[in-house]
């Protein structure tokens, strides 16, 4: 008899070129340490989730990847993140640069107190991308549509960002995280203060922007990370326990550790 | 995984699941008792308590799909959760087949029971019986306490059956050649232990099963019959 050489999650490696690179990082806040050395690769136009308990650091690996955290001074990032292969820590890298091309999206829905044309536009006049009136109106239709807002706000655009829905201000805050193009969507719980159909227009979203776009997601939910990830990372007390396809990780995951918390023994 | 959910009802409802397999396990041995184990004391009109007995079987098979479809949507199951609840499906419905044959045999024995019999046949049958049986227990067990060496044993425990249906074949073939007024009786003997070499397969896939939702991995297919009566032939 024998066995199936059924590949475990660790072993799936992405196949396809990273985008991202990160090589031992470690962060501590103020001499406490919140990763103790993650190695983490994501695949370029793929979703990747990063799952686990509260205080995993999770959004702490997030953070690090549009040096969010250089905001925090007593925060200390040591190791290499490379965006296409270039560390994103150099010090000759302008981090206003870095953050157009990755994007964040945030747990809550903050669009500007300004209307939902500027909201989008915002990004694109500061970055200079568009000359004139009719390419920034290009700019913002196509980010409107591909955050799947367009029919529900065209004939509104002069209107508050503020006073659309919950959900409606999301895929605002998405559609303004595109208009500049980023190459890489971060997403910090996005969708934790919405209700399930705003919800699920997001996975949606989520699932038409990986066509073009490199997408990390840091879910509280297991079963939103199951829907929508390519590739799942667990973090747990600051150490990346497993990491590998998403269905791998749900059906046979490797660690002990990671069974117990994605079928809800360990929180 | 031994460490307890977070959410208590749903340790439950896992316990009610494996507590609804041992019930079934244990009805289904009971029928294989009844009929084929105890062939040597069965008495006419035993049919109609087999047939009353596989729909409580049938029910029970019911039963399970039930409870293991309401725990796939209520509670999202993932890794070895989902592995055991999905294979409830598979193991409730081999447990359904193996009760339709032991009501196969309990209808071949209903018209047996007013034949002229070669006497050591009944012995072979209960043997054979028996072996089914324990690996049903085995199985059982293998599955309750997360026992993949167990599974394997099962799979393997599955030649002896198909060799003593093998045997048993020769055996009946020599009893028609003896006397001729044997012959009803023994086609209706080669049937019966068909029957018996397939509640073995059904085991096995049971065993198969188990084995999945402990490791995580699929036993490749291929497994080899080694019954060999198709092979077997009269030499006149």
């Amino acid at each position: 008899m024998t066995v199936t050489e059924k590949k475990t999650a660790d072993q799936q490696a992405p196949a396809e070129e990273p985008k991202i690179v990160a090589t031992n990082v470690k962060v501590s806040y103020g001499g406490r340490d919140a990763l103790h050395g993650i190695d983490l690769e994501i695949v370029a136009r793929k979703v990747t989730a990063l799952i686990g308990p509260s205080g995993c650091g999770k959004t702490t690996f997030l953070r690090c990847i549009n040096r969010m955290n250089d905001l925090i001074p007593v925060a200390e990032v040591t190791g290499s993140i490379t965006l296409d292969g270039n560390n994103i820590y150099a010090p000759e890298v302008d981090v206003e640069v870095l953050r157009r091309h990755v994007g964040m999206v945030f747990q809550k829905p903050n669009p500007f107190p300004k209307s939902i044309y500027d909201n989008v536009a915002y990004g694109p006049r500061i970055h200079g991308l568009a000359s004139n009136k009719q390419e920034l109106d290009k700019i913002v239709e196509k980010s409107l549509r591909r955050a799947g807002l367009w029919d529900e706000v065209s004939d509104r655009l002069e209107a508050p960002g503020t006073g659309l829905s919950g959900g409606q201000q999301q895929r605002l805050c998405i559609a303004r995280a595109i208009a500049i193009e980023p190459a890489v969507i971060l997403m910090d719980e996005p969708c934790s203060a919405l209700d399930p159909i705003a919800t699920a227009k997001i996975e949606e979203l989520i699932h038409e922007l990986k066509e073009r776009y490199t997408i990390v997601i840091v879910t509280h939910s297991m079963q939103q990370a199951a829907r929508v990830s390519d590739y799942t990372a667990f973090f747990h007390l600051g150490d990346l326990v497993e990491k590998g396809e998403t269905e791998a990780l749900f059906t046979n995951p490797k660690d002990e550790r990671t069974e117990a918390y994605i079928s809800g023994r360990i929180g | 995984m031994t460490k307890e959910h977070i959410v208590k009802a749903y340790d439950e409802e896992l316990a009610e699941l494996d507590q609804m397999v041992s019930d079934m396990v244990a009805a289904v041995r009971e029928q294989i008792s009844q009929s084929v184990v105890n062939i040597s004391k069965y008495e006419k009109g035993g049919l109609q308590k087999s047939i009353d007995f596989d729909e409580t079987i049938d029910d029970m098979q019911v039963d399970i799909d039930n409870h293991a479809t309401r725990m796939l949507a209520l509670r999202q199951p993932v890794a070895a959760d989902l592995r055991k609840i999905v294979v409830s499906f598979r193991i409730s419905n081999d447990l359904e087949r193996i009760g339709d044959y032991a009501k196969n045999v309990a209808k071949r024995l209903d018209v047996l029971v007013d034949m002229d019999l070669p006497e050591e046949a009944g012995f072979s049958i209960t043997r054979m019986g028996r072996m089914v049986n324990r690996m049903l227990d085995d199985a059982l067990k293998a599955y309750l306490n997360g026992d993949k060496q167990l599974a394997l044993d099962v799979i393997e425990a599955d030649e002896n059956v198909d060799h003593a249906h093998t045997a048993f074949f020769r055996e009946v073939m020599t009893y028609m050649m003896e006397d001729a007024k044997y012959i009803t009786a023994c086609t209706h003997f080669m049937f019966i232990t068909k029957n018996i070499e397939r509640m073995g397969d059904h085991v096995t896939n049971m065993a198969e099963q188990v084995y999945y939702v402990v490791t995580g991995e699929h036993i490749k297919e291929g497994r080899v019959n080694k019954d060999k009566s198709i092979n077997v032939s009269a030499e006149l």
